[in-house]
């Protein structure tokens, strides 16, 4: 495998055609780089919630890949509105989605906690009104 | 079972093209929240849900789904199947509501 690897992506707020492509991208390169497949599935369950947030929750944001030796981190950065109470968000089945976004089938509550139970290690900073980040460490 | 056996499943249609039939149903999963649908189904399964919008199709990519059932006769949005093309993923409706499908393939998988 190749020693460093890195890719970014860029997610839309709301842009909901296109949200879950950044996660497939990765799924795909991770796989052609030949990660081991039960890793790749905790890498695209945390990504995607990550990326989604962002769609969701946040003005829009990015998502980077990068791959150094034995460990892959995801990270990501939102350009606002921040996490009020970072601690009430990590609980699950906390949720501020609204009505529409609900019928949509978000707003679980399950997305924060998804993140921090596939990845090996989990660390999120919010600011408010400045943005959120989050990084993920998944040991290969 | 493989998707081409779901064919005597009552009313099932397939709503979209280019579906490889052969793919391998591993299991069932039923469930219209997308995180948890994320956080429990399993790869391989056929996910039953009420839900139609792009992002289904995400959720099913992303766990290696092996199709999507809509039950009660519900019809997914164009851009929902074009994409399910895309990627490969089967999309079926049946008259039958998630129960009843359920139940279906108790006798089958
Ligand atoms: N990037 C973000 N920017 C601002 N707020 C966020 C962000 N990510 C999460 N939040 C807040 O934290 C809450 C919990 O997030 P989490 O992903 O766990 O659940 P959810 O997105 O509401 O629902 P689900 O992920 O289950 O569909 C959100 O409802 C939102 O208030
Ligand atoms: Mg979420």
């Amino acid at each position: 495998m190749a020693d460093t690897y890195e890719m970014t992506f860029n997610v839309g707020s709301r842009d909901f055609s296109s949200a879950g492509d950044a996660s497939r991208t990765i799924k795909r390169t991770l796989k052609q780089l030949g990660v081991d497949s039960s890793i790749i599935r905790r890498i695209a369950i945390a990504s995607y919630e990550a990326e989604m947030n962002i769609a969701i929750h946040s003005l829009g944001g990015k998502i980077d890949l990068l791959i150094d030796g034995d460990r892959i981190f995801v990270e990501t950065e939102d350009y606002g509105p921040g996490i009020e109470n970072v601690d009430l968000a990590m609980t699950e089945g906390w949720s501020t989605a609204g009505h529409e976004i609900r019928e949509m089938g978000f707003g679980a509550g399950m997305g924060l906690p998804n993140m921090k139970k596939c990845a090996d290690e989990f660390y999120i900073e919010s600011e408010v009104p400045t943005g959120t980040k989050i990084k993920m460490i998944f040991n290969i | 079972m493989i998707l081409k056996d779901l064919a005597s499943l009552e009313g099932l249609k397939l709503l979209n093209e280019d579906i490889d039939l052969n793919k391998e149903i591993e299991s069932v999963y039923i469930g219209d929240l997308l995180s948890w649908v994320m956080a429990h189904a399993g790869k391989g399964s056929a996910w039953i849900t009420v839900q139609t919008h792009m992002n289904i199709i995400a959720v099913a990519v992303l766990l290696e789904m092996s199709c999507i059932i809509l039950p009660e006769n519900i019809k997914a949005e164009e851009n929902t199947l074009a994409r399910a093309s895309e990627e490969g993923i089967a999309v079926f409706t049946t008259p039958l509501d998630a129960y009843k499908i359920a139940c279906e393939f108790k006798e089958r998988l």
